[in-house]
C-alpha cells in the first residue's frame, strides 16, 4: 500500500497528474450539466404556464 | 471609376462566355485595388516599417555581437515577417467591407474564390513582396552573409505567399468584428507555424552554407497548397462575414 | 439506409431525445473503464525498468493526447457536415467539442510536463508531442475565441466551421513540421517510454483508459449537445412538448438519475414524478 502511495519516489509527479486529470474531467461534467440545465430552465421559462407560443 | 464600373457591369450586361467575364473581372479588380492602395501608400508602407523596427529590436535586446546575431537572424527575420504580415492583413478586407465593395464582389456573379485570390495577390504584391525587397537590409544588419541572401529571399517569397493566403482566411473570418487584432493573430499564427519552421530553417541552413533544398521545397509545397485551397476558404469566410 | 439515420439524427427533437437516453450508456462504462484502467495501471502493472513508477503517468497522458486530436477531428467533421448540409445539430456538436478538446489538451500538457520533470530534469523540453499539443491548444482557443466574437449563433457556427476545416487540413502539416524541426536536434520524446514493444500487461490498462476516455467524451458531448440544441431551437414547438413530458430533466433516461448523484454529489435530485430541478 505504501509502495502504491509513494509510487517508488515519483509520487509528487504521479498523484498531481491524477488529480489534474480528475479535476479537469470533473469540471467538464459540471459545466456540461450546468449548461444543459440552464438551457432547460430558460426554455421552460419561455414556454411557462402552458403557453403554446414562446415568450 | 472605370475599373469598378467595368467589373460590376461586365457579367450582368454582356453575354460573353464565362471565362472572358471572369478574366475581365479579375483584371479590373486587380487594377482598382492597386490604384486605391497606391493612393494610400502610407498604409501599405507601415507594415514594412514595422518589420524593420522589429528586426532592429532583436539586436537591441541582445549584444550587438555578429556571431550571436547571425545565430538569431533566422528567428528575428521570420518572426518579424510573420508579425508584419499579420498587421498588413488589416488592409485586405476592412476598407472594402466598410464601403460595400466587398458585397458587390460577392453578388456580382463571378466566382468569389477567384476574386478574393486576385485581391490577395494584389495585397501580397503590396505588402509581401516589398517585405522581401527590404529584407536584405534587415538580414545584413543581423550579420547574414551576402552569399546566403538568395536562399533567404527565396524562402521569404514562398513563405510570404502562404502567409498572405492563410492570413486572408483569418482576415475574412474576423472581418465583421470590432478591431480585434489579437484574435486574428491567435487564429492565424498556429496555422502558419510550418512556414515559420521551414523558413527559419532554410535561413539557418543558408547562413551555415548547407543545402537549403529540403525546406525550400516544403515551403514551395505549402505555397502551392495554399494557392489552390485557400481561396475557397477565404471566399466562404468573406460570405459569412458579410451577412 | 445510412442516409435515413443521418437525417434522423440531424433532426433536433430526435437527437435531443435519443441523446438523453443514450447518455447513461456511455457515462457508466466511462466511469467503470476509467476506474478499472487507472487502478490497474497505477497499482497492478510492473514498474518499468528504466523509469520506475513514474511511467504510470502514461495511463493518463496517452489517452488524453489521443482524445485531444480525435476531438478536433470530430469537431471539424461535424462543422463540415453542418456547413454542407446546413444541419443545426452538427453545428451544435462542433460547438460542444471545443471545450472538451481543449480540456484534453490541458490534461496532456500538464501530465506531459509532470512526466518530463523526472525524465528530462525540466518541465518543458520542446518535445515534438508536447509542442504539437501546445499548438493544438492554441487552435482550440482560437476556435473558442472566434465563436465568442459573434453575437449571432448561426454566423458563429459557420465562421468557426471554416476555421475548423482549415485547421484540420493544416494540423497534419503542423505536426509534420514540428517533428521535422525537432528531429534536427534529436530531442527527447515522451512516447519512447511505451514504444511499439510495449508489453501486454502494460497495454491492457492503457486500452481500458482509452476506451474509457472515448466513452467519457461521448457522454459529456451528448449532454452538451442537448443544451446547445435547446439554445439554437429557441422557439420551436417541440421544446414545449418535450419539456412538459415527465422525466425530461437533466437526468432523463434509465437510471441516469443515479449517475447524476454519483457525478455531482447530491446536488441533483431527480424526483420520480417530475423533472429535475436545479
Amino acid at each position: 500500500m505504501m509502495q502504491f502511495l509513494l509510487m517508488g519516489g515519483y509520487a509528487v509527479y504521479v498523484w498531481p497528474s491524477v488529480a489534474l486529470a480528475l479535476a479537469v474531467l470533473a469540471l467538464n461534467i459540471l459545466w456540461a450539466r450546468r449548461s444543459l440545465a440552464s438551457a432547460q430552465r430558460e426554455a421552460r421559462r419561455r414556454f411557462a404556464h402552458g403557453r403554446r407560443e414562446p415568450v | 471609376m472605370n475599373a469598378r464600373q467595368e467589373q460590376v457591369n461586365a457579367p450582368a450586361v454582356e453575354r460573353q462566355p464565362a471565362n472572358d467575364g471572369l478574366a475581365r473581372a479579375v483584371v479590373g479588380l486587380a487594377r482598382r485595388d492597386l490604384r486605391v492602395a497606391l493612393r494610400r501608400s502610407g498604409d501599405t508602407l507601415q507594415p514594412l516599417g514595422f518589420f524593420l523596427i522589429v528586426t532592429t529590436l532583436f539586436p537591441l535586446a541582445l549584444q550587438p555581437e555578429v556571431s550571436l546575431l547571425r545565430d538569431i537572424a533566422p528567428a528575428a527575420l521570420w518572426v518579424g515577417a510573420l508579425l508584419a504580415s499579420l498587421l498588413a492583413l488589416d488592409l485586405l478586407f476592412r476598407e472594402d467591407a466598410q464601403d460595400g465593395t466587398l458585397e458587390q464582389l460577392a453578388l456580382c456573379g463571378q466566382p468569389l474564390a477567384s476574386l478574393v485570390l486576385a485581391k490577395t495577390a494584389v495585397h501580397w504584391l503590396l505588402t509581401g513582396l516589398p517585405l522581401v525587397v527590404v529584407a536584405p537590409l534587415a538580414a545584413m544588419a543581423l550579420g547574414v552573409p551576402a552569399a546566403a541572401l538568395p536562399a533567404v529571399l527565396a524562402a521569404l517569397v514562398l513563405g510570404s505567399v502562404t502567409l498572405s493566403l492563410i492570413g486572408a482566411v483569418g482576415a475574412g473570418l474576423t472581418m465583421g468584428m470590432r478591431r480585434n487584432g489579437s484574435l486574428l493573430a491567435m487564429l492565424v499564427l498556429p496555422l502558419v507555424v510550418p512556414v515559420l519552421i521551414f523558413g527559419a530553417r532554410a535561413t539557418a541552413f543558408a547562413i551555415g552554407g548547407e543545402a537549403v533544398a529540403a525546406p525550400l521545397y516544403l515551403l514551395g509545397a505549402m505555397a502551392v497548397l495554399a494557392v489552390t485551397l485557400a481561396p475557397f476558404a477565404v471566399a466562404a469566410a468573406v460570405r459569412i462575414g458579410l451577412e | 439506409m445510412a442516409w435515413v439515420w443521418f437525417h434522423r439524427f440531424g433532426s433536433p427533437p430526435y437527437f435531443y431525445r435519443v441523446a438523453g437516453r443514450l447518455t447513461p450508456w456511455f457515462a457508466w462504462p466511462a466511469l467503470v473503464l476509467c476506474l478499472a484502467g487507472l487502478v490497474w495501471g497505477l497499482g497492478f502493472t510492473p514498474p518499468e525498468w528504466h523509469q520506475g513508477d513514474g511511467f504510470r503517468i502514461l495511463y493518463i497522458h496517452v489517452p488524453a493526447a489521443w482524445l485531444s486530436v480525435q476531438v478536433y477531428v470530430v469537431m471539424a467533421l461535424a462543422a463540415a457536415v453542418g456547413l454542407i448540409w446546413r444541419m443545426k445539430v452538427a453545428h451544435a456538436v462542433a460547438a460542444s467539442c471545443a471545450t472538451l478538446g481543449a480540456s484534453f489538451t490541458v490534461i496532456t500538457l500538464g501530465t506531459g510536463m509532470l512526466w518530463g520533470k523526472p525524465m528530462w530534469g525540466t518541465f518543458w523540453a520542446w518535445d515534438p508531442r508536447l509542442t504539437s499539443e501546445l499548438l493544438l491548444l492554441f487552435l482550440y482557443l482560437g476556435y473558442i475565441g472566434l465563436r465568442s466574437g459573434f453575437d449571432d449563433t448561426a454566423r458563429a457556427d459557420r465562421a468557426s466551421a471554416v476555421l475548423a476545416i482549415v485547421g484540420v487540413v493544416d494540423v497534419p502539416i503542423v505536426n509534420y513540421s514540428v517533428v521535422w524541426w525537432n528531429s534536427l536536434h534529436q530531442g527527447p520524446s515522451i512516447i519512447r517510454a511505451g514504444g511499439p514493444a510495449i508489453a501486454v500487461p502494460m497495454l491492457i490498462p492503457l486500452l481500458l483508459m482509452i476506451v474509457g476516455f472515448y466513452c467519457y467524451f461521448a457522454a459529456v458531448l451528448l449532454v452538451r449537445v442537448r443544451g446547445e440544441i435547446l439554445r439554437r431551437e429557441r422557439n420551436a414547438q417541440w421544446i414545449a412538448e418535450e419539456l412538459a413530458a415527465p422525466g425530461a430533466g437533466v437526468g432523463s433516461g434509465g437510471g441516469s438519475g443515479a449517475i447524476a448523484g454519483t457525478f455531482q454529489g447530491a446536488s441533483v435530485p431527480n424526483s420520480p414524478a417530475g423533472h429535475a430541478r436545479i
